[in-house]
């Protein structure tokens, strides 16, 4: 076949283009970070997930080690479960701890995934057992307030006041 | 004599009614006609593949000569995202996160869109006047004479490498895009380098915001060329029906890709969940 001018511009044009879709996939989008075939599934139940999303990220001492793979509404139990794809590469516990976080004030939320000290590990279909709710901003307040009002007549000190309605509040956090 | 008056009062309310209607059912014909055209060039595409050169040249002249325009807009695009995204971003302390911003606005976004509307003003308009300019010339009939079908030789080579430079000037675009936000921010503010990359990695999804983005801009490809190739097919043999094609070419597949967008975008985001 011979050669046109026309086949080396159509060549570079679609070479171009398709270089440019793999930055976008490669160096913008995150194909080259995670395969969908490397992870394994395992679930967790929720009381709350806040604002957790589908493919919202799990991790492990601040290490993207998943991603949120599932979330369904259990009609039986009225909670949430959440499935997660995890790494092949990373093993834990099974008695591994799963709590819903938030980055920052105004970040995403995650899931934290904090590793306990059983010999055996999590393998693909467990149920992570112990799990902790979002922490809801609102009920947060409320209940400082309402542990505030129970307190003002008994403690009309300020410093006896302060004290404790930040222990309540953070009672409601570490639950755990 | 009087009833000329009334005569003249009632062509007053009447004439413009008159040329609503008129406008909308030329509107709907249209919508029929296209259709036609759309099935036909389908029909006869077969060649069009069998001879691949018809194509390629086609894809010459709408899509490599398209690539300075798309190239530069890209660029200018993502550095004006990356100034007004740094500005607003610095309030609030996240100027981070200006990869994620510039990145999702042109993969979602700005990358098929505007591609799109460059795409019909620089290559829509060329393919119309073309085809139209051939109409007035009789060279179409000419082929009919000979036993050559216009719509395989003329229309469905266009209309095919519409269809295929399309999402590549759509992917060119975006990646100019990201690159210039990355010029700006990283470069010139001086915002983390590994922090912009690495929340834009996280923030982008393969699936959901580059696939969609090149799906949307296969869908425009489609779009205006079928609007390009028919207008200039359907447009009145003179040099002012040429010259009106060209002009509703522009204006039609502008509307078209932005009302598309609009519909691509509402089913995409329900998919997401």
């Amino acid at each position: 076949m011979e050669r046109t001018t026309i086949d080396l511009w159509f060549g570079a044009f679609v070479t171009a283009g398709f270089v440019a879709l793999l930055v976008l996939a490669l160096k913008v989008g995150n194909l080259g970070a995670e395969r969908a075939a490397d992870t394994y599934r395992v679930e967790a139940r929720f009381d709350n997930i806040g604002g957790l999303k589908i493919r919202g990220p799990v991790r492990s001492a601040g290490v993207l080690v998943g991603r949120v793979a599932d979330i369904r509404f259990d009609n039986e139990r009225f909670q949430a479960n959440v499935t997660l794809a995890l790494d092949k590469r990373y093993a834990f516990p099974k008695d591994t701890s799963a709590s819903i976080l938030t980055s920052g004030l105004l970040g995403e939320t995650y899931i934290g995934l904090d590793a306990g000290g059983d010999d055996k590990k999590l393998a693909a279909g467990d149920r992570i057992q112990i799990t902790q709710s979002a922490v809801v901003l609102e009920r947060l307040i409320n209940q400082f307030l309402f542990s505030k009002a129970q307190e003002e007549p008994a403690a009309p000190a300020k410093g006896a006041t302060a004290a404790p309605a930040p222990a309540a509040a953070a009672a409601g956090v570490a639950k755990r | 004599m009087s009833a000329r008056p009334r005569v003249e009062r009632r062509n007053r309310i009447r004439r413009p009614i008159a040329t609503l209607g008129r406008r909308m059912i030329d509107g709907i014909w249209r919508v029929g006609t296209m259709t036609r055209f759309f099935t036909l060039v389908l029909a006869s595409s077969g060649t069009s593949f069998a001879r691949f050169r018809l194509v390629m040249r086609e894809v010459y002249f709408s899509g490599v000569l398209s690539l300075v325009i798309i190239v530069v807009s890209g660029l200018f695009i993502g550095m004006v995202l990356g100034l007004q995204g740094f500005e607003t971003l610095q309030k609030y302390g996240a100027t981070e996160s200006i990869g994620v911003l510039v990145a999702l606005s042109l993969v979602r976004e700005l990358g098929p869109v505007v591609a799109g509307l460059l795409f019909a003003a620089r290559a829509g308009s060329a393919i119309t006047a073309e085809i139209g300019l051939m109409k007035v010339t009789e060279q179409l009939s000419a082929m009919d004479m000979m036993a050559v079908s216009p719509m395989a030789r003329v229309i469905a080579p266009r209309f095919w490498a519409g269809v295929i430079s399309m999402p590549l000037l759509s992917a060119l675009f975006a990646a100019m895009g990201v690159f210039g936000g990355y010029v700006i921010a990283v470069v010139i503010f001086g915002v983390d380098n590994g922090a912009f990359w690495s929340q834009m990695q996280a923030a982008v999804d393969f699936r959901y915001d580059v696939l969609n983005g090149v799906v949307k801009s296969v869908v425009f490809g489609f779009a205006i060329t079928v609007i390009a190739t028919f207008e200039g097919y359907d447009a009145p043999p003179t040099a002012e029906g040429v010259s009106r094609a060209t002009t509703r070419t522009v204006v039609s597949s502008a509307l078209t890709v932005l009302a598309l967008d609009l519909v691509l975008t509402a089913f995409m985001l329900r998919n997401q969940g």
